[in-house]
């Protein structure tokens, strides 16, 4: 694969904090990956880093071939920060289509762009008016211009509303789809919609997670929760078989590990009549994130 | 070039649209008409061109107005762009630090240069039509003081640069960008009066004087402007101390510029060592 961003080892401190640990992430032309942690765990250091706007103090860098910061590396990136407070005496399409000048792209792309987060019949208002969301589409639209081989969105679904975000992620697939890697952070997991190929975790400077949302899921290894109903007669027998919990009187709620899911289902549907029905939940994506994420020296309450 | 162009251009609007250039341009206007008025008194039956006598007053006031408009405009060229998240969008493109704050430089320059030449010219064109005696030769002191003045002005707001450029927040940049004003229009000189009270016939008012005076860009846009109204005969006051400068007076414009020059590459400097 055409390697776009290729992080290695990277590292960088701010007086005695250690904001990256030894982060290598690579990121291919036309992949999706998001960038998740908490506040503080070093998301935007590393886009910073990557933008060439702090040096790294370790491991190296480089976009489409180039060291961070140069012309020619800032030629094939873009970027969207996580809070910008463009001039509200602009229009939103002079706006975009400054940037678009600084960027040496043609006149054409900055109506496409414009066009394509929705704001064509806004773009001739002062972004003064504009609401939340749409400031937010208007620097989205402000990234896509200048065809960037790499886009680097701090946080871009923040203060969007449900279908603003969905039309964001299909914009990005469409973007990606045309060979742009794209590296976005957020928050949290269930924000992501499954929307992107990859997931990177970091949690305190440290990559602590680097993979598809299905490898996560497996390597997290978190326990299915099964809920099996039964009737007032049964429910204590069916209790003592498999431990776990009793709820409303009629169920039983327990955890199971991964590998042992089917010989638990066996051993109930071995129950016949005592069991009139099986739930099954996989750990929901927060839950995933909370288990990389967690802060073991605090014990992870906090999240 | 391009992107000079466009960084340029979006100060201007800016400029323009937020009304800026219009309040300016006010202030002085109603400033430059009020030393008008009462300039007019005292110098009724003078045999100096009526233009030229008012033209002396704006040199003046332009000494005070203009570092501040300039200061006003540039204090929030890097800080303010820090604060609100612009700055890391611009420096994300292929632009260069440089051409970032040339632009902008290019831009405040033509925004301050519209409120100078708004505010003087109609002021100038009223004392023109109203006054006596005025001729073509206030046209020229007119014209001589609003060069010089875009002249200080860009000065000033270089120097605005350098104190947008070191520090993070846009506060912090306008109480440094006031400091700046009131050390090099009201300060220095007060210390230099006092120097002279102190030794009136020593080595400081006979050796260290005049080059102290060109030091400060606005004390030596005061000495260049009084000593060419001078020679019209126009001049008031204290402005007399032209005639015994070490040096040509009219040289004294070569200090805005320098520290013009100096500022720019400070800033430049400064500027390419920001991390956004």
């Amino acid at each position: 694969m055409n390697m776009i961003l290729h992080t290695h080892d990277v590292s960088r401190r701010f007086r005695n904090v250690e904001a990256l640990k030894n982060v290598s992430l690579d990121v291919a032309s036309g992949e999706k990956v998001a960038l998740l942690g908490h506040n503080g765990a070093g998301k935007t250091t590393l886009f910073r880093v990557i933008l060439g706007f702090l040096r790294a103090h370790g491991g190296s860098i480089s976009i489409n071939g180039h060291a961070p910061g140069s012309r020619l590396a800032r030629r094939d990136v873009s970027y969207l920060p996580e809070s910008v407070a463009f001039p509200k005496m602009l229009t939103g399409r002079e706006i975009v289509s400054f940037y678009a000048k600084l960027k040496s792209a043609g006149a054409g792309q900055v109506e496409s762009a414009l066009e394509k987060v929705d704001l064509a019949d806004a773009a001739d208002r002062r972004c003064g008016e504009y609401s939340k969301g749409m400031r937010q589409r208007l620097g989205l639209a402000q990234a896509i211009v200048g065809e960037p081989r790499l886009m680097l969105l701090d946080e871009p679904t923040s203060g969007l509303d449900p279908i603003s975000r969905q039309r964001f992620y299909s914009l990005i697939d469409d973007v990606a789809g045309r060979g742009t890697a794209v590296l976005l952070s957020s928050h949290g997991l269930s924000e992501l919609e499954l929307k992107t190929d990859r997931v990177a975790i970091l949690r305190k400077g440290e990559l602590v997670a680097n993979g598809s949302l299905a490898e996560l899921q497996s390597s997290a290894n978190l326990p299915i929760r099964i809920r099996v109903r039964s009737n007032s007669d049964d429910v204590e027998s069916v209790h003592k078989r498999f431990g776990g919990e009793r709820v409303n009187g009629e169920s039983v709620v327990f955890d199971c590990a991964r590998p042992d899911k089917m010989e638990r289902l066996s051993a109930i549907s071995q129950l016949g009549t005592a069991v009139s029905d099986v739930d099954i939940s996989s750990p929901s994506l927060d839950e995933v994130y909370r288990y990389y994420s967690r802060d073991d020296a605090e014990g992870g309450d906090e999240a | 070039m391009s992107a000079i162009l466009a960084i340029a251009q979006t100060e201007i609007r800016i400029g323009i649209r937020n009304r800026w250039v219009l309040l300016a341009s006010i202030i002085l206007l109603v400033f430059a008409l009020l030393l008008a008025l009462l300039g007019s008194a005292p110098s009724g039956a003078t045999k100096a061109d009526g233009l030229s006598v008012v033209v002396a007053s704006l040199s003046t006031l332009s000494v005070y107005l203009v570092p501040l408009i300039a200061l006003l405009l540039s204090f929030d060229a890097i800080a303010g762009e820090i604060d609100r998240g612009t700055l890391q969008l611009t420096l994300a493109t292929p632009v260069s630090r440089g051409q970032v704050l040339f632009g902008k430089f290019c831009g405040h320059v033509i925004v301050l240069s519209l409120a100078v030449v708004l505010g003087y010219g109609v002021a100038g064109a009223l004392v023109f039509a109203a006054g006596q005696n005025t001729g073509m030769d206030g046209v020229a002191d007119l014209v001589r003081v609003i060069g010089t003045s875009l002249a200080l002005g860009a000065t000033f707001i270089a120097i605005g640069y350098v104190a947008s450029a070191s520090v993070r927040q846009t506060g912090t940049a306008a109480a440094l960008a006031v400091a700046i004003w009131l050390f090099a229009v009201v300060l220095y000189d007060l210390a230099l009066l006092g120097g002279l009270l102190a030794s009136s016939d020593g080595f400081f008012a006979k050796v260290l004087f005049p080059y102290l005076l060109l030091l400060n860009p606005a004390d030596a846009f005061r000495v260049f402007n009084m000593a060419a109204i001078d020679a019209a005969g126009a001049s008031t006051g204290l402005a007399a101390g032209g005639n015994a400068m070490p040096f040509g007076p009219q040289l004294a414009i070569i200090s805005p510029f320098v520290w013009m020059a100096i500022a720019l590459g400070l800033s430049t400097a400064i500027l390419r060592r920001v991390q956004p």
